[in-house]
């Protein structure tokens, strides 16, 4: 087994966690507001906050618009959101990259 | 932690979106030195995994819950630079597609946790090196300790710009001691998390770990890979 193959199963396998955490074990996070959301609650400035803008994102809110299964929907947006992270994360870093002659 | 719309105003806003283009900007070239064709796929990876880890609140009591930051994380993966611009990518796909944490506040969000939160949380991993066993297993214990420090680092930051640009007029000590207590306990979670990750990485492909170069040699070469 080479090196090239091996890179690729970690990949793989890191891929596989990263959208079955967003895609399926979001579905069981904890509701509760986050730290900020809580404190800024607690201390009295949470009514400042502002309604975010619509941007005609799908995916307000890690939802998925037109879709009613709430562990469906959601999960959508979690693997939407990683494969978008993927594709331009990754794709900036594979622009970035230095280039190595291959061996 | 993902600062929306109206709570900072317009010119601290546009003031961490000049600390955050610039710090953007720098690591934009830093990272090159981090980045060749074994670990830019890596990159976009962890960027994707911080994304899925954010989604993922746990409870810390009192109807409170706290999510990774994954500023240590990444930065001890894949280094301080690449780490920064991966916690960014984060953030610009959460605002703009979850509308999770406001666009003016993107420069914030950051300064926040893709700056401070990624070089903090990697400093703090380097000082704990210094101090440990020079082996890898040192690795993921600095990590999670870079990690622990990271979030109530943060935390203290967001109170610093409260103090000066918050919309609302309150006690910078009520705002700093309550951001700080509660992001001190979130960080015991960031600090599992992290911890977790990397050994797991470390255990399976420490070449590819980042904050484990020149730990990592030791390991004698295999027939297979002297051959390749």
């Amino acid at each position: 087994m080479n090196n090239v193959v091996k890179n690729r199963r970690f990949l793989a396998i890191g891929l596989l966690v990263a959208l079955l955490v967003a895609g399926v074990g979001s579905y069981y996070a904890s509701s509760h507001p986050d730290g900020l959301e809580y404190v800024a609650g607690k201390t009295g400035f949470i009514d400042t906050a502002k309604e975010p803008v619509d941007t005609g994102s799908p995916f307000a809110d890690y939802g998925t618009k037109g879709v009613d299964d709430e562990r469906l929907s959601g999960g959508i947006a979690g693997v939407a959101g990683v494969g978008l992270t993927l594709l331009i994360g990754g794709g900036l870093f594979w622009v970035l990259r230095r280039r190595t002659p291959h061996a | 932690m993902h600062v929306p719309d109206g709570f900072l105003d317009a010119p601290t806003s546009v003031a961490t979106g000049v600390v955050a283009a610039a710090g953007v900007g720098i690591a934009l070239r830093k990272a090159r030195a981090e980045l060749d064709d074994r670990t830019a796929p890596m990159a976009g990876l962890v960027a994707a995994f911080v994304f899925a880890g954010q989604m993922i609140n746990f409870p810390v009591g009192a109807g409170t819950s706290g999510h990774l930051l994954g500023g240590a994380l990444a930065a001890v993966l894949v280094g301080p630079w690449t780490g920064a611009l991966c916690i960014s990518v984060v953030l610009l796909v959460q605002g703009l597609f979850m509308a999770d944490g406001g666009l003016t506040a993107l420069g914030t969000n950051i300064t926040l946790m893709g700056l401070a939160g990624v070089f903090v949380g990697y400093g703090a991993f380097r000082l704990v090196l210094l101090v440990l066993p020079r082996r890898l297993g040192s690795v993921p214990l600095a990590a999670a300790l870079g990690a622990l420090v990271s979030v109530p680092a943060v935390a203290a930051v967001f109170s610093l710009l409260f103090a000066v640009g918050g919309t609302a007029d309150i006690a910078f000590g009520k705002v700093l001691v309550t951001m700080v207590g509660w992001h001190t306990v979130i960080g015991i979670g960031e600090a599992v998390i992290t911890g977790l990750v990397v050994s797991a990485v470390v255990a399976s492909r420490p070449d590819l770990v980042y904050g484990a170069r020149g730990l990592a040699g030791r390991r004698p070469l295999l027939a297979e890979e002297v051959a390749a």
